[in-house]
């Protein structure tokens, strides 16, 4: 299958991130088509084009705007995901960099179709470069007369503020997201009230991904048929593929949904010259691994559950031989730990606990019997916590037990870092010797 | 009026039930005797379903649900950990976590013996750790205040504490901080502690990790004998807890009373209690020839007292003081007027006025009971007057904020500012000194209607006219009426008829006294209360009888001081404000302990009579209401009216003894408005002296937008500022003082 940009098409142009590289490739043309279209018209649309949230649930977005009540009285708010934490998950930072332009128009017209007139990006803490653009690229929006009162007089006003986090994994989960806009600690909200009824500042909301929203000008554009030609009936459209880890080319490779992770690899160059995949995570390190066998799945969220797996946030890590499965499991268990919120029980001390365990075993120290323990840890957290970190969290090591159970086994006695040498599954592990 | 509840079918463990729509499933648990462990729900609380140690098995959803946070719906299945694998593996699994990191406190911790997570681990848990790594850690305690401290480590991160002080008091003074294994209940940096009601969060912490700085590592619950009480504190009606050890009173909880004071209280009820204890009388004491006060048997006091009392009965004058029980009132009454035969007795030891008497006698003594805790929460509007209810009525305050976040009720409030209480119940401040008051009281008919409550506090006395100006309003608009005073024996001691009714009233006692009164039977009464010198009338009094429970001024001038019992030692009856009787029971029996009544009824035999329970107000003739000219008194350069009350925490005599709960007083301040300020050459954060009749007081400046003009507010009775004057004063003042 062959790379498809859409998203991406003009990020190898010099201003392709400025509004007058957008507009030279068409931006812009979608909202005034969109206005011309009606509100309720826009969210059949996408109801119809069947694009799935890019955050990682792959919750239908048409459906999801049609929860905002309309016709009554309070204020809508539109906010924009773009905390993008996941280890591995790099796909919002780079949109957001080469093209936030589509990301504003898609922003315009979601929240022309929801009713609302104010749309807030939150953005993660620790990338100010991310910050400058996106701000310039509001600020461009604001001068050309497509953000702020009576937009074209459409008589459609949309105010659009950029909030940075203050870097917090937790905060990408949609309510932690809303606490934190709204100033508190960023911890998940109970559920019901669901965002669309009292989300932000207790009014009907929508949280969507950066990548979700950046679809919509295309999708208004170029029509339901056009998008529907990409993918799957269950998986439609197409996708920033992140490919990272163990590869030529890492990097971005948008790509209609179901192409598999074998046709991906040989666009981001095969994995690395002498070497051959050991495991592999289609989206994230919240989903569990796959082995080199499964490379043919095709990637679309109904292919990659059936295989065991989750396709996420669609970010796909590739890690060959040279990898210590039990370095890899006991550092994400160290950033679960971490970004846990401490909220509730499970996740905060099996996090915890996990960690603890897992650093005995990359030290050489773990028994047999902690295999166990670990297992019946996850078992605890998993489905018992307050929000999907938790879930994350209790991922990674029953996957990896499942594949590699003999390595952690030889970690009983041997630390990982003698079974594997740590410099050989670097980037510059040529280089060094 | 018909309230049809949906109700739903639901089935718990095989039990079939039908219970009200909405229910949570942990409360149809318990309706059904099975107790769902839990940390984090607490049934005033909303639910946060933190914990997850709730947790139950839902038949149709995959994963195990909160119990304390899911309502049913109709058809729902539920399964207990009594039934469902699923639901036990979990509760095991979280209780197990919640064990890894807690510290092996028991044998030293305060919960020890009435500890939820003690009690669940062992109906829950598993005896044995699988956790074979090093606990986290914490340096402990820490203080969350004067009297709160805080043991990080023993927390299991269930934000009843937090959100106690969020949704209940109001006050933001505790946070959950940091996160993850990390996260820890800490205080604000800059926002200092301070709230009424930290003592319930201590109560609520179902570990050990909030303990109380006057209880810490002195007792074990199951060496405590426990008694059901009632508060004597004030008149909001608290039911308490008392725990007393070896004679000794230990502690005081704050006790379910669902139609008062729900499940909490205030920090004064709760830690104002070793004035129980200390320079108590022991015996009675006699003033012989020379003039020296001695200790002498009860009945050569008694004699004593009834001589003294006999050629002088009809000119004596009766002061009891609001700290009587319902029965000791009621002896004061028969005491006075029929074996004294004087009508010169009165409850009031504070600021008093005629109108006042009147106000009392017909719209307040032995009226049933119109108005309750339940009548605010469901009233449309409440306006306050003359009454801060954080200061004078807390249970007033926490069930006005929750009527008030509800949605339900408006509240506003004649008042100079808008007092952090008003704030914290959404209030509207209808700004007025006391200048101000009755056409401001008045006007207060627009936002009052036959759904509203008006509750006046006692300091309407000190304002000519208001209290007059709140009965017209009432009749006009409809509106409810109660009155609220400071002391728990206030309502009773009114009831009982402790009201001059042809009388002279407390202040027209005091200077009285020497002239036309002769002699002083008196109660439990501070001379500062009082607005007069009583200490001088004392002295000019031919004959003084003391009734006290401990050494004081008074007792010190006194001809006879008649040791009587206090709260722990008697059983008796406070009646609140809504004029419910709060009902207590003897804490620690004591031989010898005498109550007033008891006393009075031997000083009655003594004189050869008896006291009866006649009630007093059957055949009074009540006298008609009408307001006090109101004070003409000029305010001149330099000058302002005076508005004060006191807060919760003063110098109160008791309160004494208790330095952590002292610590925790609020710093007395002086209010003026910006234009005030201005006029009076005052500085926002320097000092300022209010002075007036020689007396002078000093305390940082605050100036206070949205304040009436000319008025200066500063409490009364303040660790650092005395001036014991009423509202309405003029007083002088200035930059500057110490
Ligand atoms: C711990 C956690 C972190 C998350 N981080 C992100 C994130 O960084 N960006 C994002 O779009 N969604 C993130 N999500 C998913 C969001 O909760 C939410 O599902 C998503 O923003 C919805 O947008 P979509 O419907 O457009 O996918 C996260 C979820 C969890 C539980
Ligand atoms: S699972 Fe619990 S502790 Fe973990 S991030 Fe979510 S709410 Fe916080
Ligand atoms: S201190 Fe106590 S009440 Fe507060 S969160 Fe911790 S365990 Fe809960
Ligand atoms: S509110 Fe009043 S009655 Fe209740 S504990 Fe406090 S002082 Fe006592
Ligand atoms: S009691 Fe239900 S989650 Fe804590």
């Amino acid at each position: 299958m062959t790379l498809t940009p859409v998203l991406s098409a003009h990020w190898d142009e010099a201003d392709s991130y400025k509004i007058a590289g957008y507009m030279r490739n068409g931006g812009y043309t979608a909202f005034k088509k969109a206005f011309a279209t009606g509100p309720d018209e826009i969210i059949s649309l996408v109801k119809d084009s069947g694009l799935r949230g890019r955050g990682g649930a792959g919750f239908p977005t048409g459906l999801k705007w049609s929860f905002v009540p309309q016709g009554d009285d309070k204020p809508h708010y539109l906010v924009i995901n773009a905390d993008e934490s996941e280890p591995g998950a790099c796909k919002d930072i780079p949109l957001m960099m080469a093209n936030p332009h589509a990301l504003i128009e898609g922003v315009i017209i979601a929240a022309y179709a929801m009713r609302a007139n104010h749309a807030f990006i939150y953005l993660r803490g620790e990338v100010p470069h991310v910050f400058r653009r996106v701000n310039s690229a509001i600020r461009e929006a604001y001068a050309a007369g497509y953000l702020g009162k009576n937009i074209m007089g459409s008589g459609f006003d949309l105010e659009v503020v950029l909030h940075a986090g203050a870097g917090a994994y937790i905060c990408g989960e949609e309510t932690a997201l809303l606490d934190s806009l709204e100033g508190r600690r960023g911890q998940p909200r109970l559920k019901p009230p669901f965002p669309a009824v009292a989300g932000l500042y207790a009014s009907p909301s929508c949280v969507n991904n950066v990548e979700t929203i950046a679809n919509i000008p295309y999708i208004v554009n170029n029509g339901v048929d056009w998008f529907k030609s990409f993918g799957t009936e269950k998986s439609p459209g197409f996708k920033l593929f992140a490919v990272s880890g163990h590869v030529n080319r890492p990097g971005i490779y948008e790509a209609p949904l179901g192409i598999t992770m074998r046709e991906l690899l040989e666009h981001a160059g095969g994995v690395r010259d002498g070497h051959k995949v050991k495991f592999w995570l289609p989206g994230g390190s919240s989903v569990p691994m796959l082995t080199p066998d499964l490379l043919d799945t095709p990637l679309t969220y109904e292919d990659i559950a059936a295989a065991g797996s989750m396709l996420g946030t669609g970010t796909p890590m590739i890690f060959d031989e040279t990898t210590s499965v039990v370095r890899a499991v006991t550092g994400w268990l160290a950033f679960y730990k971490h970004e846990s919120c401490g909220k509730c029980t499970p996740c905060r001390e099996g996090t915890w606990w996990l960690s603890d365990v897992l650093h005995r075993f990359e030290d050489g120290h773990g028994t047999e019997a902690d295999l166990d323990k670990l297992i019946d840890i996850c078992s605890q957290i998993a489905g018992r916590s307050f929000c999907a970190l938790g879930d994350a969290a209790a991922t990674p090591f029953p996957a990896a037990l499942k594949y590699f159970r003999d390595e952690f086994v030889q970690a009983t006695n041997a630390p990982a870092n003698e079974s594997f040498d740590p410099v050989a599954a670097t980037v510059f592990a040529g280089a060094t010797r | 009026m018909t309230v049809t509840t949906q109700t739903v079918t639901v089935t718990v463990d095989g039990v079939v039930v039908e219970v009200p729509a909405g229910t949570l499933i942990i409360r149809v648990a318990e309706m059904l005797g099975t107790a769902i462990p839990r940390f984090c729900d607490h049934p005033l609380l909303d639910p946060v379903a933190a914990c997850r140690m709730c947790l139950v098995e839902i038949e149709g959803q995959g994963k195990p649900q909160p119990s304390c946070a899911v309502t049913v719906s109709d058809g729902m299945v539920i399964k207990t950990q009594h039934t469902s694998e699923m639901a036990e593996k979990a509760q095991a699994g979280v209780m197990e976590f919640l064990l890894i990191n807690h510290p092996l406190d028991c044998p030293i911790c305060d919960k020890g013996g009435e500890c939820p997570l003690q009690n669940q681990a062992m109906t829950n848990g598993q005896g044995e750790t699988r956790f074979e790594g090093t606990k986290r850690t914490f340096p402990k305690p820490i203080n969350v205040s004067a009297q709160v401290l805080l043991d990080r480590e023993r927390c299991v991160s269930c934000a009843r504490c937090t959100r106690f002080a969020d949704q209940i008091a109001g006050d933001p003074f505790i946070e959950l901080l940091e996160r993850g294994a990390k996260q820890q209940v800490g205080t604000s940096e800059d926002q200092p502690f301070d709230s009424y009601f930290s003592g319930n969060t201590i109560q609520i912490c179902p570990v050990g990790a909030l303990t109380s700085a006057k209880y810490r590592f002195r007792s074990r619950p199951f060496d405590l004998i426990s008694t059901p009480t009632a508060c004597e504190h004030c008149a909001s009606g608290c039911a308490l807890r008392t725990d007393v050890r070896r004679s000794t009173v230990m502690r005081r909880l704050a006790w379910d009373a669902p139609e008062v004071n729900e499940e909490w209280n205030c920090d004064k009820g709760r830690f104002a209690f070793p004035y129980t204890s200390e320079g108590r009388l022991t015996h009675p004491l006699v003033r012989d020839e020379a003039g020296n006060l001695g200790p002498a048997s009860w009945p050569e006091a008694l004699r004593v007292a009834a001589a003294g009392l006999a050629g002088i009965g009809k000119s004596t004058a009766v002061l009891t003081g609001g700290r009587v029980t319902v029965e000791d009132a009621k002896a004061y009454a028969s005491f006075a007027r029929e074996v004294l035969g004087t009508n010169d007795v009165d409850f009031r030891a504070r600021a008093v006025s005629n109108e006042e008497t009147a106000f009392l006698a017909n719209h307040v003594a032995n009226k049933p009971m119109d108005v309750t805790y339940g009548d605010l929460e469901a009233a449309k509007s409440v306006l306050l007057v003359s009454f801060e209810p954080e200061d004078e009525s807390p249970i007033v305050f926490l069930r006005l904020r929750k009527a008030a976040l509800s949605g339900t009720t408006k509240v506003f409030a004649v008042a100079p500012y808008t007092s952090a209480g008003l704030a914290k119940m959404k209030g509207t401040l209808l700004a007025a000194g006391p200048r101000e008051e009755v056409s401001v009281i008045a006007s207060a008919a627009s936002h009052l209607s036959g759904d509203s409550v008006i509750l006046v506090g006692e300091r309407a006395a000190q304002t000519p006219g208001a209290l007059t100006a709140v009965a017209e309003l009432a009749a006009k608009t409809g509106a409810k009426l109660a009155w609220i005073p400071r002391r728990a024996g206030d309502r009773g001691a009114l009831d009982a008829g402790l009201l001059p009714i042809d009388g002279r009233n407390t202040s027209e006692i005091v200077s009285a006294t020497g002239s036309a009164v002769k002699g002083l039977v008196i109660g439990g009464v501070s001379p500062e209360d009082v607005d007069g010198d009583l200490l001088s009338a004392i002295d000019k009094a031919q004959f003084v009888v003391s009734l006290e429970t401990r050494h004081t001024e008074i007792t010190a001038e006194a001809d006879v001081v008649l040791p009587v019992a206090v709260v722990t030692e008697k059983a008796g009856t406070f009646r609140n404000w809504e004029g419910r009787d709060r009902s207590f029971a003897a804490v620690i029996p004591t031989p010898g302990a005498l109550s007033d009544a008891d006393v009075l009824g031997e000083l009655a035999r003594e004189l050869g009579k008896s006291l009866s329970v006649s009630d007093f107000w059957a055949s009074a003739t009540k006298p008609a209401l009408k307001a006090d000219a109101a004070s003409t008194e000029s305010v001149g350069n330099g000058q302002a009216v005076l508005s004060t009350w006191r807060h919760l925490l003063d110098k109160g005599s008791l309160q004494s003894g208790e330095p952590y709960l002292a610590a925790t007083a609020r710093v007395a301040v002086v209010r003026v408005s910006p234009a005030t300020a201005q006029k009076l050459n005052l500085v926002d954060g320097g000092t300022a002296t209010v002075s007036c009749c020689g007396n002078s007081a000093s305390a940082p400046l605050i100036v206070t937008a949205g304040m009436t003009d000319d008025v200066v507010w500063l409490p009364a009775n303040s660790e650092g500022s005395s001036l014991n004057l009423p509202s309405g004063c003029v007083v002088e003042v200035s930059q500057g003082g110490n």
